[in-house]
């Protein structure tokens, strides 16, 4: 029997969508084994249709994005009452991913950025979308922009989480194949991808070299061959989970964390901080805060697809 | 690509024309599989199985069933090799991370240049395919034809497209032009200049806002002679330019014009056959690039040397002009942006499209189907399948409901999709 | 009612953790506000339980570890003092005061440089005032909890542990 199957994206840039097309000619096997019946970036489904299912009707829901407004949670809240299996699709609905960076902002202060202070907006009468406006045909409704952006496990519990900002397609296709196979290991788990650091995969020569000056990359011209954490450059192979192929590293980048914390990190920024802090050089005070300098806005650069699933989550206000 | 740009403007250096040829050839295999997705995936079942067909055969797999297999096969593999001559070039198709400021972090390698060169040949010939599938379901159905020259789908406004200095259409590089509803050109700027030509105005009912001509001011949601809307997206940067710099595509852009009686065209769901012409441009543009042979120059950075502040990147992505600004410290950390993506620029169009198809094909006392309500929708379509990207990250889905009232303002009927 | 902050103390067992025992053989007297958790070396001390001690609920976090060179595992103290100065860093990012977390060098023979340290934290805390960390970041986000007529429980409730 065909595995019935829900996809959908919150705050989504769309590229876990365009991830399951590059599942290329596997595209025809997975329709062959599922039926989908939403995934508004291709089929012409709608909300309704799936109000309309009894609960725990489709098998599996795919859920791609953050949480960021109201309507986000509202058809994450919807699939989950409607599906047995709830997927996590991607870095945002995993871990908040680039959309969380907000998190060190509040509404208002977005908001006002931009629709008033943007450099190209004339508002003069500061005009702010309203989640509700009366017209004459009406009111017309708006999500609720949220303060926080959210995980989409911090809304509704999530049985499964296939990592990356996007995940590689093919790995996206052998966590499918785990359904319909009926082989999922145990709710919670990360799958598609592996459960060592990205490191222990990595092509590049580690020699276990101590630092002391850091470099960001459009000063340097790495070396192709060497670690990039060793030449001075911050890479976060070391507490990034496996399974992308290195495939930043291979293009010649360092990697910047997307597939996430391994199993029992609750915090991959600060496990990444630790990890940095330990390989340098300098034992003198002024000398590490010498080095430490050389890191540029380490906690964004830690966190940059992580920061709601982090364990504060956002800024303080 | 944009924010490549802005970042190469922020400190200020030029990457070495290999890069900016990877960079290019990257963005043309990019466009190929964007529009392929537009057409075949998203715009292609409302033609080919039917704009009336029920909901659950207007997609991707309708489509397959309507056409064979085979085609559903092909347009796959094809999206499939434009994906891959990304990874080649850049490691990722999606979210490429290579491109540094001042060039790319990785040459083109002989080997990997004689593995792609098949594959841009073999992308021609799938955009050609493309434009002889348009003549034949879409031009040779005369209902089409009529509902692409008809009134419901008709809007006349202000084009914006980034030309290059022949006044062709360039999607990588140029100068923006845009051109008046009669087609005259009534501005072309630079990167850094684009505060002085458009301005953003908002309204309270949606996050989205609605960039308009600055110099005309803000006028509300009119159409015609003298409007400050524009549209940029496939239709109009063939509106906004003289020709394609290719000759598959110009002898295509000329084929389109007189078909549809004249330049500047008003024809909204010619945007269709302006996006298969597009992809036959990146196609021819993406084998120059592969021939040419400093693309295999292993030269593709240079440092910057000055402190970075303040750039201005703008390329055409699939669905419109995109403009990103940057301001950083001294560090290069980006202190404040400033976007105006593709689709924003076609909000007020959008509206208005959807506005007119609605009164267009939504009759009075007539029954109004799926079939109509998705009419009204291919107005919206034609410009995004999605508006994910538009809305930033706001509602990723279209709620569309439709409300039709009489005239003294009851609801008689609401439609909610 | 004058402010108690709640403030955890995570001691190198070789040295500031036996500093804090003679502190208190010696019967000097020193603030109650520290909650001592022993540890094998302060190179041992993740930054991890740092953010979780606060986001938990501690006012300030002290660190405490051998004096340099005297590290029973050579180089724990150093790697110690390199992941506090680097999260001193980042916890204005969050919105924290970096004094809220203070690394000393007390020996086990310092009973009462350790009750000084303590005293002065106590007192700097106190000055700063409370932090509840957890408590405002869910306040932060009440306005953001959708009520769904068929939701049932909304699962930002978390809020009512802090
Ligand atoms: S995880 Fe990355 S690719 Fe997926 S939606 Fe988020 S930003 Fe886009
Ligand atoms: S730090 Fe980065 S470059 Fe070095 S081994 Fe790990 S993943 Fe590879
Ligand atoms: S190298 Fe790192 S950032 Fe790049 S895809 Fe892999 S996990 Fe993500
Ligand atoms: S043993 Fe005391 S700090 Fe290492």
């Amino acid at each position: 029997m065909k595995l019935k199957v829900g996809i959908y994206w919150g705050a989504a840039c769309g590229g876990c969508d365009v991830a399951i097309l590059d599942t290329h000619e596997k595209l025809l096997d997975i329709a062959a084994k599922m039926d989908i019946y939403l995934w508004p970036i291709a089929l012409d489904f709608k909300y309704d249709d799936v109000k309309k299912m009894e609960d725990g009707y489709l098998d599996a829901a795919i859920y791609s994005g953050a949480i960021r407004n109201s309507e986000n949670e509202e058809i994450a809240i919807l699939l989950r009452k409607k599906s047995k299996v709830m997927i996590a699709l991607g870095a945002c609905a995993h871990l908040g991913g680039i959309p969380g960076l907000a998190n060190f902002y509040t509404r208002d202060e977005m908001l006002k950025r931009i629709y008033i202070d943007s450099e190209s907006t004339i508002n003069e009468e500061g005009v702010i979308p309203l989640e509700s406006w009366n017209v004459k045909e009406g009111e017309l409704d708006l999500p609720r922009f949220y303060n926080t952006v959210k995980t989409l496990d911090q809304v509704v519990d999530v049985e499964y989480y296939i990592p990356g900002c996007p995940p590689v397609p093919l790995q996206i296709y052998s966590a499918l194949s785990l359904i319909w196979d009926d082989m999922l290991p145990p709710v919670g788990s990360v799958i598609g991808a592996g459960d060592k650091a990205l490191c222990e995969s990595c092509p590049r020569v580690k020699e276990e070299k101590t630092i002391s000056e850091f470099k960001r990359i459009q000063q340097v011209l790495p070396d192709p061959e060497k670690c990039f954490l060793e030449q001075g450059l911050v890479c976060l192979g070391a507490a990034t989970r496996s399974g992308c192929g290195a495939r930043c590293i291979k293009s010649g980048v360092p990697c910047r964390g997307c597939y996430g914390p391994l199993d029992d990190v609750p915090d991959l920024g600060i496990k990444m901080l630790s990890a940095i802090a330990s390989v340098l050089e300098p034992k003198e005070e002024k000398e590490i805060d010498d080095v430490l300098d050389t890191i540029v806005d380490p906690l964004r650069t830690f966190h940059r697809f992580s920061m709601p699933a982090s364990i504060l989550r956002r800024k303080k206000e | 690509m944009a924010s490549g740009k802005a970042v190469d403007a922020v400190y200020n250096i030029k990457p070495p024309p290999a890069a900016t040829k990877l960079r290019e050839l990257y963005y043309q295999a990019h466009f190929i599989h964007s529009h392929a997705a537009h057409f075949y995936a998203l715009a292609a079942p409302d033609f080919v199985v039917g704009p009336d067909a029920p909901a659950a055969e207007r997609n991707i797999l309708g489509l397959i069933g309507k056409v064979g297999l085979e085609v559903g096969k092909e347009v796959i593999r094809q999206r499939a090799i434009s994906q891959d001559i990304q990874i080649i070039i850049g490691g990722r198709a999606t979210h490429p991370v290579w491109n540094l400021p001042g060039g790319v972090a990785k040459a083109l390698t002989k080997e990997e240049r004689e593995k792609v060169r098949p594959m841009v040949v073999e992308q021609l010939g799938f955009a050609e395919f493309g434009l002889k599938l348009f003549a034949d379901v879409v031009m040779g159905n005369k209902a089409y034809v009529d509902l692409i020259i008809g009134d419901g789908y008709e809007l006349v406004t202000n084009y914006m497209g980034l030309v290059d200095d022949q006044n062709k259409v360039n999607f990588f590089d140029g100068k923006v032009r845009v051109v008046d509803t009669e087609g005259n050109e009534l501005f072309k700027y630079t990167e850094p200049e684009y505060m002085e030509y458009i301005a953003e105005h908002v309204e309270p009912y949606t996050y989205l806002k609605f960039p308009y001509l600055k110099k005309m001011g803000w006028d509300g949601f009119k159409e015609g002679k003298g409007t400050s809307i524009y549209q940029a997206a496939p239709l109009a940067r063939l509106n906004a330019a003289e020709g394609m710099a290719t000759p598959k595509a110009q002898a295509e852009f000329e084929k389109m014009y007189e078909t549809l009686g004249g330049k500047p065209s008003h024809k909204l769901l010619a945007a269709h056959w302006a996006r298969l012409i597009e992809i036959v441009y990146s196609a021819e543009r993406m084998i120059e690039l592969v021939e040419d042979d400093e693309i295999l120059d292993p030269n593709v950075r240079v440092m910057p040397s000055t402190t970075p502040s303040e750039g201005v990147g703008i390329i055409e992505a699939p669905r419109g002009t995109l403009t990103h600004h940057y301001w950083t410290d001294e560090n290069g950390i980006v202190t404040k942006a400033n976007l105006i993506v593709g689709t924003t620029n076609n909000n007020a169009p959008i509206s208005m499209a959807v506005k007119k198809a609605a009164q267009t094909f939504i009759k009075k006392g007539g029954e109004v189907t799926d079939g109509l309500l998705n009419m009204v929708e291919m107005a919206f379509r034609l410009f995004d399948p999605c508006f994910s990207c538009a809305t930033h990250s706001l509602p990723g889905q279209m709620p569309l409901t439709v409300e039709i009232k009489n005239k003294d303002g009851e609801t008689i009927e609401t439609v909610s999709r | 009612m004058e402010f108690e902050p709640k403030l955890v103390g995570f001691l190198c067992n070789w040295c500031s953790y036996t500093g804090a025992d003679l502190a208190g053989t010696a019967r000097i007297s020193y603030a109650p506000n520290l909650r001592a958790i022993r540890v094998m070396c302060s190179g041992r001390i993740d930054p991890t339980f740092i953010i979780k001690a606060l986001y938990e609920g501690a006012d300030g976090v002290l660190i405490a570890g051998c004096h340099p060179g005297d590290c029973h595992y050579q180089e724990g103290n150093y790697k110690a003092l390199r992941r506090y100065k680097l999260l001193k860093r980042i916890l204005p990012e969050y919105g924290v005061e970096p004094e809220r977390v203070h690394l000393e060098w007390v020996a086990a023979s310092e009973g009462e440089k350790f009750a000084k340290v303590v005293n002065e934290f106590t007192d700097k805390i106190k000055k700063l005032g409370p932090l509840n960390m957890k408590q405002s970041i869910f306040d932060s986000m009440k306005e953001d909890i959708v009520v769904h007529e068929s939701a049932g429980e909304e699962k930002g409730g978390e809020a009512d542990e802090a």
